[in-house]
C-alpha cells in the first residue's frame, strides 16, 4: 500500500468549514463544531444537571488501604440536618458484585462489592453512601459516620505483593496472584539466547499514573416508579457498556434502564468501568424515588478512579553478530490494585504483550505476565491501555541493544525494521500488522532532526560539559480491537462492533446516530465530515448523536483509538446502504435502470443522461412521502448498520527528541521533539493535530513527572496536583509534527486511529534522549519519572563523567 | 473539599480589623484568600469567624519615598511586579513577584497575606530578606516596625502576634542588583529551591550582598556564607562558583525540608545550583558580567 507524506512542522491551520465544499470536506482541518458550547460554558455536564428534588450523595471512604471492618455507626449521621438516608452493605440487598468484562484462562474472580461489608482493600474502598437534601450536608454527614477498623498490612507494589510473605488482599484467592499468563514460544525463544551473540537485559518499572480528566466522575439517576424506569446520566465513555452491566449489579431490567452521557470532560479510559459509585447513585435514587446526584470531588478521583500502568518488567533481548535481534524475552508483573476492574485483566496481556513485537523483525517472543492484587485503587485502561507499556519494553531494549553492538540506534533500529514489503505482517504474539512503512517515518523524523548534524553537535557540545541527547522511539499501536469473533476468543465478554444509524428528515436533513461517545474528541465534527462526504450533503445539514441508549441503538463506546475506525466504518455502511435505496427511488422516478443511476456529489444521474438527475435530498422527501416509490419498497430513508472489522488497525510513526541535561541539577531542557505519526488516512489533520500534541503531553507527563506514589502502609502520598505533577503548558516543549498516510485496509476509510499514539510513543523518547545524553556517565537506565533528583543521583552515582 | 462553617466580617479600617480579631478567640484575617481558603477547604483550617481586610483603603497601594518604597499589605502581586521603580530601585522584590504562582494568582494573592502566613516554600520570604525590607505591623498598642532579618521564626510562624496585622512592607532603594532564581515544585509551583539576591555595587566590587532563600528551611533564610563568599571582590565566576558551593554551608542538613520531588540533600545540591544561577543574573541586570 503506498505511503504518502505531507508536512506541517509549522503546525495544521483551522479552516472555517463553510470555505470548503462538500466533495473537499472529508480530510480537511475544519473547526471544531463543538468548541463554541464548550469553551463558552454552554455545554451541560453531569453535574449541570438539576431536577426537581434532587437529593446528593457522598460516600463514606476508607482512610486506611486495608483494614477489617469493625463496625459502622452511622446514628450520628442519620440525626443530621438535612441527612435523608445512610446505607451501609447490609442495607443493601442486591447481586452488588461489579463484574470482570474480560477472561483469562487462570483468573482469580473475586469478589468486588459495591460496598465494603466486612474489609476494605483500599483506600478509597466505600463503606457507607450518605444522601441528604443539600451537597455540603451529604459531605458533613458522611464524616460523621464513625467507622471501626482493626487494619491489616498492606501492600501497593505488585512484585512485593506476589511474595509468599505479602498479606493476602483476597482470602478466597488465597494468594495474590490474579493471573498467570503467558505468550509466545517459551523453548524457542529459550534456545535464540542460547545461541545469542550478546544479549541486553533492563529492569523498568512503568509507573502507576493516575487519568486526571479535566471533569471528575459523577452520575445523576432518576426513578419512575410507576414505570419502573430508571434514567442515568452518567460520565460514561460508553453508555451501553454501563448499561448491560448495571443492569446485573443492581439486579434492574435492561429495558428500564436508560443512560446518557452528556458533555464528558475527558476520560483517558478512566471512564470506560463501571464503578460502584454509579450503581450505588442508582440504588439510592430507586430506593427514596427521588433523584440523586454524586459528583466525586477531586480528592476522590484520585484514590478512586482506576489507575494506568504499574508493570514491573524485566526485559532481555538477543542479538546476532550482525546486529539483528533474534529473540525477546518479557517478565512482567502487573499491578491490578485491589480488585479486578471491568476490562482491567486484558491490559497487561492481550493489549500488552502482543505488541511486543514493536516495528521489528523478531523470530522469537516470549512472554509472561503475573497479575498482583495489591492494597492501590483498581488498574485498569489508561491512554494506551498496555500498549505504551509494550512500547516501552521494546524501545528501551532497542536503545540498550544498539550500545552494546556499538551501532547508532538509528541504523540499528532500520536494520531491523519489518521490511515495507513484508506486510500483512505476522508477528510471534499473534499479530498481523495490517500495512506500514516504518523506514520512510524514520527517515522523515532525522532529516527534520538533522540527525547527522546533531550528533557532531553532541560531541562538540560533551567536550565544553554540556550533555545533549536524542532519544527515538519507533512505536507502533494496535487499535480498534476486533473482530468480535477474536476478541471473545483472548476472553473479552462483548463484541467489539460497532453500530450506526444514517438517517435522512423529510427535508433532506440527516442525523447520524452512533454507538461510539465521544469526551472531547471532536466526533460531532468528523463524523459530519464523513456523511458529508459520502451523502454530498452540506456539512450543515448533518447532525451527529452519540451517548444515549434511548437514542442510538447500541454500542461499544469510545477508547482503544475505535472511534473513526469502527465507529466510522459503521457509518459508512449507513450511509452506502442509504445510498442504494435511495439509488432505486431515483431510478423510479427517473425511469431508468438502477444499474444505469451513478451517484456522484450528492446527486443522482442516468449514466450518459445528465440533465435527467435527482438530489439525494429530493429523493429523502420523495421517500417519505411515499407516493411515487417502487411498489415493493418501504417508505423512508435510514439505514442501520452493525460494523465488525476484518482486523485491528496498527497506526505506528517514530516520535524523537533532543534534550540537554544539566549534571549539576539534574534538569531536562528539550531543544525538539518531532513527531512523524502514519495514522492512515486523516479526516480532520486539525483534530489529528490536537490528538498527537495532547498524547505527548501526557507521554512527556509520564516521562518527567507523574507518578503515584504509595508509603508503606499503602497511602497514596500524592493524593492532589500540589503533590501529583500534571505537566503544565510550559512544561511541554514545542512539538513539530509530520505524517505519513498508509492507507489502513481494515475499514471503509482507510483510517487507522489517532487518540493513544502520542501517549504510547512520548515515554520512551525522552528516556532515550535522556540516556544518550549521560553516555558519557555509563547511565544505562533511569526509571520513570524522570524526576531532576533521579537523573542526578544517576550521574553521581557512577562517580560523574568516565 | 467543603469548608466548615464560619462567621465573616467585612473590616473597614485597620483599627475595625483588629478589634474583631482581638475581640474573637479564633478568628483569621482574609487578605487575597490564596494560602487561607485552600487550608479551610481541605479542612486543615476551620476558623469561626473571618475578617475581610480586603477593602480596608490604608493597606492599598504602592508609594514611592526617597530611599524607599511603602509596599501596603493588600497589594496585588501582579501590581507590585508591573512598578517599574520597583523593577529599578529593587528589582529582586519585583522579579520575585512576578515569578509567583500564574497570573490568576498574581492577580489576587497579596504582599502582606504571603509574608503573615510565611509558608516556607513561598517566594516572597527570600526577597523580602535579600532587600533588607521592614515590615510595617498595628496591633491594639499602635503600630510597629520589625525588620525582615526579625520577622521570620519558622513554618507559618512570624513576628506578628495574634491580634495583630501586617499593614505594609518598606523597601529601601538600595542595591540595584537584584535578581531571583526559582526552582518551581513541578506540581505546586511552589518554590522548591528559590534564591533572592541583592547586590550593592561599588564600581565591579560588591560591596554588599544579601541573599535570601526559600523552601529549604522551615522559614525564609539567609545565606550568610554565600553572602561573605562574593562581598569584597569583583562579581566573577570564581566568586559565584564559591558562594554556590557555601550556599547551604551554615545549614542544617537534619532540618533542610524534604518531600516527593526532592531529597534534603538534592535541595542543598539545588540550592547551590540556584544561587549561582541568582548571583549571574544579579551581576548581568548589574552590568558586571
Amino acid at each position: 500500500m503506498a505511503t504518502e507524506e505531507t508536512d506541517h512542522e509549522d503546525g495544521v491551520q483551522s479552516i472555517d468549514p463553510d470555505d470548503v465544499d462538500t466533495e473537499d470536506i472529508l480530510g480537511s482541518a475544519i473547526e471544531r463544531r463543538e468548541d463554541p458550547a464548550l469553551v463558552s460554558g454552554e455545554a451541560e455536564y453531569t453535574d449541570d444537571i438539576q431536577k426537581p428534588e434532587m437529593t446528593h450523595m457522598a460516600m463514606v471512604r476508607s482512610q486506611y488501604a486495608h483494614a477489617e471492618i469493625e463496625e459502622v455507626d452511622t446514628s450520628a449521621a442519620e440525626e443530621m440536618d438535612g441527612v435523608v438516608a445512610v446505607y451501609t452493605a447490609d442495607d443493601l440487598d442486591v447481586p452488588g458484585n461489579l463484574p470482570v468484562g474480560w477472561l483469562l484462562d487462570s483468573l482469580e474472580q473475586v469478589n468486588h462489592p459495591i460496598l465494603a461489608g466486612d474489609r476494605v482493600r483500599y483506600q478509597g474502598d466505600a463503606v457507607a453512601i450518605v444522601v441528604a437534601e443539600e451537597r455540603y450536608q451529604a459531605h458533613d454527614a458522611a464524616d460523621a459516620v464513625d467507622v471501626e477498623y482493626e487494619r491489616l498490612d498492606a501492600v501497593a507494589h505488585p512484585g512485593e505483593a506476589l511474595d509468599d510473605d505479602a498479606p493476602v488482599i483476597h482470602e478466597e484467592a488465597g494468594s495474590n496472584q490474579a493471573f498467570d499468563w503467558e505468550i509466545g514460544d517459551q523453548e524457542a525463544t529459550k534456545q535464540a539466547f542460547e545461541e545469542a551473540e550478546t544479549t541486553v537485559s533492563l529492569d523498568l518499572h512503568n509507573q502507576l499514573l493516575i487519568p486526571n480528566a479535566i471533569e471528575p466522575r459523577a452520575t445523576v439517576a432518576d426513578y419512575h416508579p410507576r414505570t419502573d424506569e430508571l434514567e442515568l446520566d452518567m460520565t460514561s465513555q460508553n453508555p451501553h457498556v454501563h448499561r448491560l452491566l448495571m443492569s446485573g449489579v443492581i439486579d434492574h431490567p435492561e429495558h428500564k434502564l436508560s443512560i446518557r452521557a452528556p458533555e464528558v470532560g475527558g476520560g483517558f479510559g478512566s471512564k470506560i468501568h463501571h464503578y460502584a459509585d454509579e450503581a450505588l447513585t442508582a440504588l439510592a435514587a430507586k430506593d427514596l424515588e427521588r433523584p440523586v446526584k454524586w459528583t466525586a470531588t477531586r480528592t476522590e478521583t484520585y484514590i478512586t478512579d482506576a489507575q494506568g500502568r504499574g508493570h514491573e518488567t524485566t526485559g532481555e533481548m538477543a542479538l546476532d553478530e550482525d546486529g539483528n535481534i533474534t529473540g525477546l524475552r518479557v517478565h512482567t508483573k502487573a499491578n491490578m490494585g485491589a480488585y479486578l476492574s471491568t476490562f482491567a485483566p486484558s491490559i497487561p496481556t492481550y493489549l500488552y504483550a502482543t505488541l511486543l513485537s514493536g516495528q521489528y523483525e523478531i523470530p522469537t517472543i516470549y512472554c509472561t505476565v503475573e497479575g498482583a492484587f495489591t492494597n492501590v485503587p483498581p488498574v485498569d485502561a489508561y491512554r494506551g491501555a498496555g500498549r505504551p507499556e509494550a512500547s516501552y519494553v521494546v524501545e528501551r531494549l532497542v536503545r540498550q541493544a544498539a550500545r552494546e553492538v556499538d551501532m547508532d540506534p538509528a541504523e540499528f533500529r532500520r536494520q531491523n525494521f519489518v521490511p515495507g514489503d513484508a506486510f500483512p505482517y505476522e508477528t510471534p504474539v499473534a499479530m498481523a500488522y495490517d500495512s506500514g512503512d516504518y523506514q520512510k517515518t524514520l527517515d522523515r523524523a532525522k532529516e527534520m532532526l538533522n540527525y547527522e548534524e546533531f550528533r557532531e553537535r553532541q560531541e562538540q557540545a560533551r567536550e565544553d560539559g554540556r550533555y545533549l541527547g536524542v532519544g527515538l522511539s519507533a512505536y507502533i499501536e494496535a487499535c480498534g480491537i476486533a473482530p468480535s469473533e477474536l476478541v471473545g476468543e483472548l476472553g473479552a465478554q462483548a463484541g467489539l462492533w460497532e453500530s450506526s444509524v444514517v438517517r435522512f428528515q423529510p427535508s433532506g436533513t440527516v442525523t447520524v446516530y452512533v454507538g461510539t461517545s465521544g469526551h472531547g474528541q471532536g466526533h460531532d465534527t468528523t463524523y459530519a465530515q464523513i456523511v458529508a462526504d459520502k451523502l454530498g450533503v452540506d456539512y450543515d445539514d448533518i447532525e451527529v448523536e452519540e451517548g444515549d441508549t434511548d437514542e442510538i441503538p447500541q454500542g461499544m463506546g469510545t477508547y482503544g483509538s475505535r472511534s473513526a475506525a469502527v465507529g466510522g466504518g459503521a457509518i459508512v455502511e449507513s450511509a452506502e446502504k442509504v445510498i442504494e435505496k435511495g439509488r432505486k427511488i431515483a431510478a423510479h422516478q427517473l425511469e431508468a435502470d438502477p444499474e444505469d443511476v451513478e451517484f456522484e456529489n450528492g446527486e443522482y444521474q442516468v449514466a450518459g443522461a445528465p440533465d435527467r438527475s435527482v438530489t439525494i435530498q429530493d429523493v429523502a422527501g420523495a421517500s417519505y412521502l411515499a407516493h411515487d416509490i417502487p411498489d415493493d419498497m418501504e417508505p423512508g430513508l435510514e439505514a442501520t448498520s452493525f460494523f465488525d472489522p476484518e482486523n485491528f488497525v496498527f497506526p505506528f510513526g517514530m516520535h524523537a527528541a533532543i534534550v540537554e541535561v544539566d549534571p549539576d541539577t539534574g534538569e531536562i531542557e528539550f531543544e525538539e521533539y518531532v513527531a512523524v505519526d502514519d495514522v492512515g488516512n486523516q479526516i480532520n489533520p486539525k483534530i489529528v493535530e490536537g490528538q498527537i500534541h495532547g498524547g505527548i503531553a501526557q507521554g512527556i507527563g509520564q516521562a518527567l513527572y507523574e507518578s503515584a506514589e504509595y508509603d508503606d502502609n499503602a497511602q497514596l502520598t500524592t493524593g492532589s496536583m500540589q503533590d501529583y505533577a500534571v505537566p503544565k503548558s510550559s512544561h511541554i516543549p514545542e512539538i513539530k509534527t509530520a505524517s505519513t498516510v498508509t492507507e489502513s485496509p481494515h475499514n471503509p476509510l482507510g483510517v487507522k486511529g489517532v487518540g493513544e499514539a502520542g501517549t504510547i510513543a512520548a515515554p520512551q523518547a525522552v528516556v532515550n534522549a535522556v540516556v544518550d545524553a549521560l553516555e558519557p556517565f555509563d547511565v544505562d537506565h533511569i526509571d520513570m519519572p524522570l524526576t531532576n533528583e533521579r537523573v542526578w543521583r544517576a550521574i553521581n552515582e557512577n562517580g560523574g563523567e568516565h | 473539599m467543603y469548608p466548615a462553617q464560619f462567621d465573616y466580617e467585612k473590616a473597614g479600617s485597620v483599627s475595625e480589623a483588629i478589634d474583631a480579631i482581638s475581640g474573637h478567640s479564633d478568628a483569621e484575617l482574609i487578605a487575597g484568600g490564596h494560602s487561607l481558603l485552600p487550608t479551610m477547604k481541605s479542612g486543615l483550617a476551620e476558623p469561626e469567624m473571618l475578617v475581610d481586610i480586603g477593602d480596608i483603603d490604608e493597606l492599598h497601594g504602592i508609594e514611592h519615598h526617597d530611599g524607599h518604597t511603602h509596599i501596603g499589605a493588600m497589594t496585588r502581586y501582579a501590581d507590585v511586579a508591573e512598578d517599574n521603580t520597583l523593577w529599578e530601585e529593587a528589582p529582586v522584590v519585583a522579579e520575585t513577584t512576578e515569578m509567583i504562582g500564574d497570573r490568576q494568582v498574581r492577580n489576587r494573592g497579596t504582599v502582606g497575606g504571603n509574608i503573615a502566613h510565611a509558608d516556607p516554600a513561598s517566594d516572597l520570604p527570600g526577597a523580602v530578606l535579600a532587600a533588607d525590607a521592614t515590615v510595617h505591623i498595628a496591633g491594639p498598642d499602635g503600630e510597629r516596625s520589625v525588620e525582615a532579618d526579625d520577622f521570620f521564626h519558622g513554618m507559618y510562624a512570624t513576628d506578628v502576634g495574634e491580634d495583630e496585622l501586617v499593614t505594609g512592607v518598606q523597601v529601601p532603594h538600595e542595591g540595584t542588583a537584584g535578581a531571583y532564581a526559582k526552582k518551581p515544585n513541578p506540581a505546586s509551583g511552589y518554590a522548591l529551591v528559590g534564591v533572592a539576591v541583592r547586590l550593592t555595587m561599588d564600581g565591579d566590587t560588591v560591596a554588599d550582598a544579601r541573599i535570601g532563600a526559600n523552601g529549604v528551611m522551615d522559614h525564609g533564610t539567609r545565606l550568610e556564607p554565600a553572602e561573605d563568599a562574593v562581598e569584597g571582590q569583583a562579581l566573577s565566576g570564581d566568586s559565584i562558583g564559591a558562594a554556590g558551593d557555601a550556599a547551604g554551608s551554615s545549614l542544617d542538613e537534619y532540618m533542610v525540608m524534604e518531600d516527593q520531588q526532592a531529597s534534603a540533600e538534592f535541595r542543598l545540591q539545588l540550592l547551590g545550583a540556584y544561587t549561582e544561577r541568582a548571583l549571574e543574573a544579579a551581576g548581568e541586570r548589574a552590568g558586571v558580567l
